[in-house]
């Protein structure tokens, strides 16, 4: 041991020479309150933590309203919101509300990223088609959804039209911004390299811009899910008889807290959700480019 | 059949032209006539009169901003700016310094890109030759550099090209693995004798493989210099003496330390 004194362990467990001079009862009970530890680093670790900031939440907010005696009209507690969350599945109620909302939003998310996509091809891919276009999609941009709502409801009357529309309009631009700007971001030596390959400019769109712009349309696509439910909602508060947003409303007219909680919830869960779709697509569209993260 | 060219007398303005396939040993691939370019009113390179031959491999050598990727570019149709006259055949490929895969393709789509009627059969062959059939399924961010420049020149080879064009190809290789190209390289010049232009500014590089050496120089070719002696019967003394007369053509003095000052100072 003398002879080695001089030496700085730099690389190791750290455990150093005792181990080796402990008895075996010693090494036990190392190695038991090591195990204890090791399980404990691997939940802190393991990807099971996403849920351990929902559930302290969750936990707090139970606790305040017990300690707290806090009226249910002012604060359900997540036990009550649970329950009103099970009557309303078992009469029908939230899944009609959920079907009539997740349609719209389909519908919206699915007409504004097709419009949204094509304007940035067109703008991203000719000088021309940008001079027309994007100055416009600026100026539009900045206009305010929730005002246009009005406009759009005496434009298509008070159906699903107006709603759907409105949401296309909002995905619009997050998708249109972010597109053209993967679009004209696809490195110029990729593009030079398919063009000396004897790509025509169908091929060079198909084969090198396209997937090139694909991570930043994807961006693009993450806004526009979240956009679109904060759009629909406030559709769906000022003028609906079905939906989510409907749902809302009536219950804060009726002063049912429990309700509203409940539509909250389904909010943030939906919300989860779209990012969780955007999170596979990446998985299956980037799988390119999960090689440099690993 | 001979190649058609074009009768040069007439052609004043730039052009570049197809030539109809056919392949002859030997034949003229590529004619150059009164080759010129200029950036912004300052002329880059002029009057540059140039022939390559089927089944030889030219090494295009010159200092950095000599002109020499401007001329590459121009024979891959990358310059439409050109002025003078270039013939080239259709079927050409060219390889980058940077290999440019797309990263979103697998290797052996990689190399795919651009060929009709191309199966994968014809893309694991391509691979075979130069030695990375095993990563056709590999992602290109996954390559290492000699792998990516070797799926780099099987997408060039797998054209079949009377007209190879390489851009300093190994000019990001580590100094073992650059070795192992050039025997890569000479053995597909070997196989598909296309008509290569390596453009290069590593002396030792164009010794080492080039049947045809070219400086470039002051905006024109100030040496066309054909040794002897193929690249790979060349012995100790000739390379001694040629790697010395090419450093020479170039302003290089490897015994003058200040060799870059005055460089720099013309």
């Amino acid at each position: 041991m003398s002879a080695v004194a001089d030496y700085e362990v730099v690389v190791g467990t750290g455990a150093g020479p005792d181990e080796a001079v402990s008895g075996g009862s010693g090494r036990t009970r190392r190695s038991r309150s090591r195990g204890a530890g090791d399980v404990l680093r691997a939940v802190w670790r393991s990807r099971w933590t996403r849920f351990g900031g929902p559930l302290i939440l969750l936990g707090l907010w139970q606790l305040a309203v017990t300690i707290g005696h806090t009226p249910s009209v002012q604060m359900p507690s997540p036990s009550y919101v649970v329950s009103t969350a099970r009557h309303l599945l078992a009469d029908g109620t939230l899944e009609a509300a959920l079907v009539a909302s997740l349609r719209r939003v389909v519908l919206g998310l699915l007409l504004g990223i097709s419009i949204g996509t094509a304007l940035a091809l067109a703008s991203g891919l000719s000088r021309v088609g940008e001079r027309l276009i994007d100055p416009i999609m600026h100026m539009f941009r900045t206009m305010p959804v929730l005002a246009l709502l009005p406009l759009f409801i005496i434009w298509f009357g008070i159906g699903e039209k107006a709603k759907v529309f409105l949401i296309a309009w909002a995905v619009i631009f997050p998708i249109y911004i972010n597109t053209y700007a993967g679009v004209r971001s696809v490195d110029s030596r990729l593009v030079e390299a398919g063009r000396v390959l004897g790509l025509g400019r169908g091929g060079l769109i198909r084969h090198v811009i396209l997937p090139g712009a694909l991570p930043q349309f994807l961006t693009g696509l993450r806004l526009a899910m979240g956009i679109s439910w904060l759009v629909l909602v406030a559709a769906e508060e000022i003028n609906a008889t079905s939906g989510l947003g409907y749902m809302l409303i009536n219950a804060e007219n009726l002063l049912q807290t429990n309700v509203m909680f409940v539509g909250l919830l389904v909010y943030s869960l939906l919300g989860l959700a779209s990012d969780v779709i955007v999170r596979l697509i990446e998985r299956w569209a980037l799988a390119w480019r999960s090689s440099f993260v690993t | 059949m001979a190649l058609e060219l074009r009768d040069l007398a007439d052609s004043q303005q730039p052009s570049v032209q197809l030539a109809e396939p056919s392949r002859p040993l030997g034949e003229t691939v590529v004619r150059i006539r009164g080759y010129g370019r200029e950036f912004a009113g300052r002329t880059v390179l002029s009057g540059i009169d140039l022939d390559l031959a089927d089944g030889e491999l030219v090494a295009l050598l010159g200092t950095s901003g000599s002109g020499k990727s401007t001329l590459l570019r121009a024979l891959a149709g990358l310059d439409p700016g050109a002025a003078g006259h270039v013939q080239v055949p259709r079927e050409r490929a060219i390889a980058f310094q940077d290999h440019r895969l797309l990263p979103w393709k697998r290797v052996w789509r990689n190399v795919l890109i651009g060929v009709p009627k191309a199966t994968r059969a014809n893309a694991i062959a391509a691979l075979e030759e130069v030695g990375i059939a095993a990563r056709a399924d590999a992602w290109p961010g996954t390559l290492s550099g000699g792998e990516a420049q070797r799926a780099a020149l099987a997408r060039a080879f797998i054209r079949n090209p009377r007209l190879l064009l390489l851009d300093e190809p190994f000019g990001s290789l580590d100094a073992l693995t650059r070795l192992r190209m050039h025997a890569l390289l000479r053995e597909l010049c070997r196989r598909h004798h296309p008509a290569t232009l390596l453009v290069t500014h590593d002396v030792d590089e164009a010794v080492a493989l080039a049947d045809r050496i070219l400086v470039i120089r002051d905006g024109g070719i100030s040496l066309d210099h054909r040794p002897d002696a193929p690249p790979a019967a060349r012995t100790g003394p000739e390379v001694i003496v040629l790697r010395a007369r090419l450093l020479e053509e170039l302003g290089v003095d490897p015994t003058d330390p200040t060799t870059n000052d005055q460089e720099s100072g013309d």
